[in-house]
């Protein structure tokens, strides 16, 4: 049993009871199990905690639905996570947020989080009624992928947020650089003929966001970095004693901009894959605590979306079951302990997203995750329960599988032994 | 990953870049087009070697002048040739561009020459031949998007090796917006892979790729430092849009800087050729002196394109 | 098995061609053992024999099996065809292919008032209706060789039996 927060790493059991963690190590007096889970040479930690899941719902069940991705969540081990705005229409009134909780809750699987939308359709100029969408169940106010242009309406979000004491998540990225670009600007793009995105696109936003935090004083959480420059800023920033967190999408953990190969649409991302360099600096910032965690930056993206060229292609990449293996693979190549590499899907997105999980106290919520550390699976469609197949890793095989997950203390999902999806 | 236009034994299956082709390759189609230029002087233009194949000239992004080659180039090797311009009619109704080539293939064509306002786009038709078994089935790249203009980088070259003969004591300049230029990009990788030692690009830096010294380039914002002892100096076209962009203040400034005109040519090599791909913007990148001029070998281009462009199906075709 | 001399072909070939072809005949050599054979009988028969040279390759009927020779040489016809007397000139009369293509290439220059067929050897095994007008010999050779003309530096010619099957650079491949 692993439990980062509570420096836990021993093997125990773990007994469960009326949703809640009852007991860790000796059984509560009189206690007789309805069901006992052999987790011999299994790892059992906190439901693993997703900042970025995009469920679809509402607006484009075309893509994938609330039911299919729910299931892709549990299946991942993932027992909370926080859903961007970018749905059609966008979470910027409170029946909409009020309606997806619904709707999650009685699928009975992981909790979701709404982020609310932080201007009126996303649309950048009007505030939405944060306290209203608050009320309503979301834990942060963030703008999805659209940039906000207007500085000016930017401060005052802050401003506003700051005012009650909201979370902003932003991602950085400037509305003009970069504009009608589709890969990092580098030596692939060259080659490619790809309109290109610089490493300024994201400086520029970063400086911009970060100058205003200082000012605002506001809790603000940025999402996806991709540069190494970036990476530097946070750390400069977090050393001023700024209240700034970060984040990394796990693809780019891992891949770089050489991956695109022969234009292959499964690596347009966004933001994009970037060099070596800059994969370079985001794998050690999140091992050195410069990132504070990382999330799946689930995007499932149908077929007609992915089988067109290049420039045409939907961003994104489905992630919600390659969370855990991928988060391993980076944390044994950048040789970080398994709890350290487990806190940064565990505590550390609940301690962002303010809630009070992540971790296995007696009393706390039972959401577990069990998985096998040395069980490897090949990435192939039928092996993924989202609706969304398309993965820069499609065909390759991976380490690390989830054979429980566990929400309030029911089994919510339970995988088959071996290399069978 | 293997070259998507290379068969298992090497054989050329499509063409959609230079880059990576070796170099036996590259010099087998020029080699090739040699005698094909013959047959453009005789009464009987025509050979027989595609007859009865089914070329589809498949553009999504208009252009005249290409098609029409392919077009020649494809109904003297006395093929039938068939052209869709794809904008008006399956995409836009909704149907993607790889149902589009189902469709056609299942109307047994046998080559598509492939023109795509976005980069990659012939890789994709050709990767989905190739994964749909229809090895049979060869593509063609007449232009995707800043990508690859094939071609047209080889029809360069045997311009080049017509006139100069030996690449590998040359300096070659291209000049102007290079940063949206196919013809660009394919011609430095055709003149880096069969052995020219100095690739010069000449243009403002708003004009030229972030990388490429990594391809091999000397970049030049200097023209009259960058054209010193060429041996061959290549005109880019400057499209309109490149105003608007904020690239370029005005097409009058960019000739003043960039445009070829005689006193700029006088310092290149006595017997340097002037290239274009066409069509010229005159006044723009080029003065109608040079390219009227006796150094200007704009006009063998299009003669020489046609039979690369033969020798180019032919080889396709016979894989 | 022991080949006749080449140059002993040549010279019988040269004999029956003198006094029977036309004074004006234009010779057409067929690349490469064709266009070698077709400059030597030029030098030898008496008149006025312009020489061209024909490469066939693009009007093979084994394009589509095969594909492209890699390397195809230049035909050049620096007369005029049409109206004329051709004598086609080749160093093996095998199948007949090579004869029908170079016909047909022929045909792409202009209209010939008549063409005659001059070979070295004629082996047999004709797969179309065709003949040689003048030949310097005729045997019979097994089908799994191949008969080959090559020239030497001192511009002998010398010929030679291979295995079929292999294209070799210097002689003309035969369907």
């Amino acid at each position: 049993m692993i439990d980062p927060g509570a420096g836990i790493d021993r093997a125990t059991a773990l007994y469960v009871a009326a949703g809640k963690v009852a007991a860790i190590g000796a059984a509560p007096a009189g206690w007789i199990a309805n069901r006992t889970v052999d987790a011999a040479g299994l790892v059992v930690c906190p439901g693993l905690i997703d900042l970025c899941a995009r469920l679809r719902e509402p607006g484009q069940e075309y893509k994938a639905t609330l039911e299919s991705e729910m299931q892709a969540a549990v299946a991942g081990g993932v027992t909370s996570l926080a859903c961007p705005p970018d749905t059609d229409p966008p979470l910027d009134e409170p029946g909409l947020v009020e309606m997806l909780k619904h709707r999650a809750r009685s699928l009975n699987q992981a909790h979701v989080y709404p982020v609310g939308a932080l201007t009126m359709g996303l649309e950048g100029e009007t505030l939405t009624e944060m306290g209203e969408l608050a009320d309503a169940g979301c834990v942060a106010f963030s703008h999805a992928d659209r940039p906000l242009v207007d500085t000016q309406l930017l401060y005052r979000a802050m401003q506003y947020a700051g005012t009650f004491g909201y979370r902003v998540w932003l991602r950085p990225q400037d509305a003009h650089i970069g504009r009608g670009g589709v890969a990092h600007d580098g030596e692939v793009a060259t080659r490619l003929g790809l309109p290109a995105i610089p490493a300024s696109a994201e400086t520029i936003a970063l400086a911009t966001i970060i100058a205003l935090a200082r000012e605002t004083g506001v809790r603000v959480h940025l999402c996806r970095l991709s540069t190494a420059e970036g990476v530097a800023m946070m750390r400069a920033a977090k050393a001023d004693g700024l209240a700034l967190t970060c984040d990394v999408a796990v693809h780019h953990l891992h891949l770089c901009d050489i991956d695109i190969g022969w234009f292959d649409p499964q690596c347009y991302l966004v933001p994009p894959l970037r060099g070596t360099r800059d994969r370079a600096a985001l794998r050690a910032g999140l091992a050195d605590g410069t990132i504070d965690l990382v999330c799946s930056d689930h995007a499932p993206v149908d077929d007609d979306g992915k089988q067109v060229p290049f420039g045409e292609a939907e961003p994104g990449a489905t992630g919600l079951e390659l969370l855990l293996p991928l988060t391993l693979k980076w944390a044994a190549e950048q040789k970080v302990p398994l709890p350290a590499a487990l806190a940064r899907i565990t505590a550390h997105p609940a301690a962002v997203i303010g809630l009070d999980a992540g971790h296995l106290g007696i009393g706390q919520a039972a959401d577990v995750c069990i998985f096998d550390p040395d069980a490897c699976w090949q990435v192939e469609p039928r092996a993924l329960r989202s609706q969304g197949k398309n993965t820069p890793f499609l065909g390759l095989e991976v380490q690390g599988r989830v054979r429980y997950t566990l929400v309030n203390g029911q089994v919510v999902y339970e995988g088959s032994v071996g290399s069978e999806p | 990953m293997r070259d998507p236009q290379l068969n298992a034994a090497g054989d050329l299956v499509h063409l959609l870049t230079l880059e990576g082709l070796p170099a036996d390759v590259i010099r087998r189609i020029l080699d090739t087009a040699v005698p094909f230029t013959s047959i453009a002087k005789r009464e009987v233009k025509k050979v027989p070697l595609l007859r009865g194949k089914a070329v589809f000239n498949l553009f999504f992004e208009n252009s005249t002048r290409t098609r029409t080659t392919f077009e020649i180039a494809a109904k003297r090797l006395s093929a039938d040739v068939i052209n869709l311009n794809i904008g008006a009619s399956s995409t836009t109704k909704g149907e993607t561009l790889l149902d589009t080539v189902d469709n056609l293939v299942a109307m047994n064509a046998d080559m598509f020459v492939v023109r795509h306002a976005q980069s990659g786009a012939p890789h994709l038709i050709a990767a989905h031949l190739n994964r749909t078994g229809r090895t049979d089935v060869h593509v063609v790249n007449a232009g995707d998007g800043r990508h690859a203009h094939p071609t047209q980088g080889l029809l360069d070259l045997f311009t080049i090796r017509h006139y100069k003969h030996d690449f590998r004591n040359l300096t070659v300049a291209i000049v102007g917006d290079v940063l949206h230029s196919r013809v660009a990009r394919s011609l430095i990788h055709g003149l880096t892979t069969v052995g020219t030692p100095e690739v010069r690009a000449i243009g403002p830096q708003t004009l030229m790729p972030t990388a490429l010294k990594a391809l091999g380039v000397r970049v030049f914002n200097d023209m009259r430092e960058g054209i010193k002892g060429c041996d061959v100096v290549v005109m880019l076209r400057l499209q309109s849009e490149r105003m608007r962009g904020a690239l370029l203040p005005s097409s009058g400034e960019f000739f003043k800087h960039y445009g070829l005109t005689p006193d700029k040519l006088a310092l290149a090599k006595p017997d340097a050729i002037v290239m274009h791909p066409g069509p010229m913007n005159r006044g723009v990148e080029i003065d109608s002196a040079v390219a009227d001029g006796a150094r200007s070998v704009i006009l063998p281009q299009v003669t020489f394109g046609i039979a690369v462009r033969m020798a180019v199906l032919t080889i396709l075709a016979g894989n | 098995m022991t080949l006749p001399d080449a140059e002993q072909m040549l010279a019988a070939l040269a004999d029956r061609m003198r006094g029977a072809v036309a004074f004006d005949a234009r010779f057409v050599g067929i690349h490469s053992g064709g266009a070698w054979v077709a400059d030597r009988l030029a030098q030898m028969i008496p008149g006025d024999h312009p020489v061209g040279y024909i490469d066939v390759s693009f009007y093979r009927d084994d394009f589509n099996r095969k594909g492209l020779k890699p390397e195809v040489k230049r035909t050049e016809i620096p007369f005029e065809v049409e109206g004329a007397t051709i004598v086609l000139v080749d160093d093996v009369l095998y199948t007949g292919r090579s004869v029908r293509a170079a016909i047909h290439e022929l045909f792409d220059y202009g209209r010939p008032q008549r063409v005659e067929l001059a070979v070295l050897v004629d082996r047999g095994g004709r797969e179309l209706p065709i003949e040689a007008t003048y030949a310097g010999t005729r045997l019979a050779v097994a089908e799994a060789l191949s008969i080959v003309l090559s020239r030497t530096a001192e511009d002998r010619l010398v010929l030679a039996t291979e295995p079929a099957g292999g294209e070799n650079p210097a002689g003309n491949p035969h369907a």
